[in-house]
This record gives C-alpha cells, structure tokens and sequence, in this order.
C-alpha cells in the first residue's frame, strides 16, 4: 500500500516552532515565516539548546549568530580602545581573530556586510570618538590624547581626526565650548 | 540589523533638488524611505504633530523661504521631543564660518551640495553609514560632527 502525502509548509512549521518554543519556555511572536519575536532574552544556554532542537528540522537561526558575533567584534574593539587603553602590538587582524575564534578574512567579510562600515574604519571612528571625550571632558591637549590612543605622532592623529570628521581638532574644540557658552547664556536668561 | 529601512526626511524648497537626492538615494544599496517636505513651516508642522514619525536624520536646505534651516534647528534643539534628532546641514553655502555657525547652533553634518550626482552619492553613503555608527553603538551624540 502507498500512502500519498499532501504537505501545508506553513502549518507545518508553525506547528514545529510552536512545540521547539513552547517546550523551552519561550514567549514569542511569529513575525513571518522566517522571523520571530522573542519577547525576552533567552540565556546562551537555552539559545544553543533551541537551535540545535530546530537544526533538527532543518532549521537555523542566522540572523542572531551573525548578530551576536558582529556585536562581539565591535566589543572587542572597543575594549580595545577604550579599556587597555593602548592597541595590541600584534597587528589587529591577527589580534581580532585570535580573540573571536574566526579567520580574520571571516569576521572582516561578516562585519561588512551586516554593518555600513569596514572593521578599519570602525576602529578609526571609535578612535577618533575617543579622542573627543578625552579632549572634552579629560581636557587633554591632542599631544597627550596621541599618546594615550597609541598614535605615531600628533600629526598623524590630527589628520585623522580632519580626514574623519571634516573639522580640525582645534575647530571642533571651538564648537564645544561656544555651544556651551550659549546654553550658559540661555540658563542665564532663565 | 540593518534590515529595517531607514527613514530620511529632506526639507528643501527646490523641487529639482528633491527630486535628485531621491534618485541618489534609490541608487544607493541600502534600505531606505525618503520622505521630502518643501519649506521649514511644512517641516516643522510635520515634526511637531503628535504621531509624527521621526526620521533617522534629518537633512535641512539652509535657504529656504518662510522658515529657513537655521531656524528649524534652532527650534529642533530647543524641543524636548526633536532634541536628540541627527541633524544634517544640506547647503550650496561652503564659507567656514557658515559651517561653524550651524555646529555651534547644533547640527550633526554638514554637507556642502555637490554638484556631481556620482559625488553625491558617495557622500550620502558615507553619511548614512557615520550615523548608523551613532544610532548602534549608543555614543555621545553631542560630539557627533562631521563636515563632508
């Protein structure tokens, strides 16, 4: 005897997450068929369990993967730059990739095309962001914000700083303290 | 992550230039809507209505009749609700001070209108990728400048 099969995808794999999300707890929405809400943070642990449940089916989270890595490359940068506070003296890529646990060529693809930006010019940025905080609310001179951020030279810091954000360093040190002499004036008024 | 489209407003009085940064932006490869108003009154209008939806960045012609741009800053940055806007500058002016003068008063970029479309391009690219920057990684907005 031959059974002849007729399928509803759609229930089908309602009916899948329904059970997968139910079973581990997991309060959510069904966006469409390929997104879901996930009302609240669910542990790494329960990520992972929940995923390889649904791989039994076929089914991948991607999107959170490539989320959660692309975010893990960008908290390493910034720990980079902001909490050791000097840059690896290994050179970066080598550095990110030891740190991530991915070829380099990996994450600098991944980090591309799921951000605006490339991972150089992130770090540049971040940088140069940096760079502002310490010039405003440290009130270091560009010479010793250079120091601090591991530059070669002044020089080479207040290129970077023209070439990234338009404006000169001493320019934008300018904007600062008129914008805040004119709120002074504006509280005064109050 | 960068799959909801991002929501551009354009207050600029010149149809001719609506219409380009229109099609600057549907050759770009991102996923946006661009919504355009023609005067400052129109702009404000808009954003001071309650269920208004805020733009991701907001780009400001400076010569415009009735409310120029430099008084639709001046009121977005007096406003609670419009305060924490991505303000950018959209000017066929280039002068420095010019320049400094809409920092100082509070904008986010400043872009001096290029008169080649593939460097307009380029140029809006590069804008909407910085202020992507702001928008995810929760930095200090008062400090974002960029002059392009």
């Amino acid at each position: 005897m031959k059974l002849y099969l007729k399928y509803n995808i759609n229930v089908s794999f309602k009916r899948i997450l329904q059970d997968k999300f139910n079973k581990m707890g997991v309060e959510y929405d069904l966006a469409s068929l390929n997104e879901v809400d996930i009302k609240k943070e669910i542990s790494p642990e329960d990520f992972k369990q929940l995923n390889m449940e649904l791989n039994e089916y076929g089914i991948e989270i991607v999107e959170n993967q490539k989320n959660a890595l692309v975010q893990k490359i960008k908290d390493t940068i910034m720990e980079m730059i902001y909490i050791e506070e000097k840059l690896p003296t290994e050179k970066i890529s080598s550095y990110l990739g030891e740190k991530l646990n991915h070829s380099y060529s990996y994450i600098a693809n991944l980090f591309s095309a799921e951000t605006y930006t490339t991972i150089e010019n992130f770090i540049i940025f971040q940088k140069i962001e940096y760079a502002k905080q310490l010039m405003i609310a440290e009130g270091l001179t560009l010479t010793e914000v250079a120091y601090r951020l591991n530059y070669s030279s002044t020089a080479h810091l207040s290129a970077q700083f023209k070439k990234t954000t338009g404006l000169t360093a001493s320019v934008f040190q300018r904007i600062i303290a008129k914008r805040h002499e004119s709120l002074e004036k504006v509280e005064e008024m109050i | 992550m960068k799959n909801a489209p991002i929501h551009i407003l354009l207050a600029d009085d010149d149809a001719d230039d609506r219409m380009i940064f229109r099609d600057a932006f549907e050759e770009l490869k991102m996923k946006t809507y661009v919504q355009t108003v023609n005067d400052g009154v129109e702009l404000m209008n808009y954003l001071n209505t309650d269920d208004a939806k805020l733009p991701h960045v907001l780009f400001l012609d400076l010569n415009m009749p009735l409310k120029n741009g430099l008084q639709c800053l001046e009121e977005i940055r007096k406003s609670k609700k419009l305060r924490e806007l991505s303000v950018a500058i959209y000017s066929t002016s280039s002068s420095e001070a010019n320049i400094e003068e809409t920092f100082i008063k509070g904008a986010n970029i400043y872009i001096k209108k290029p008169t080649e479309f593939a460097t307009l391009k380029k140029v809006l690219s590069e804008v909407m990728a910085i202020n992507w920057q702001y928008q995810t990684s929760g930095l200090n907005k008062e400090t974002f400048m960029l002059s392009i």
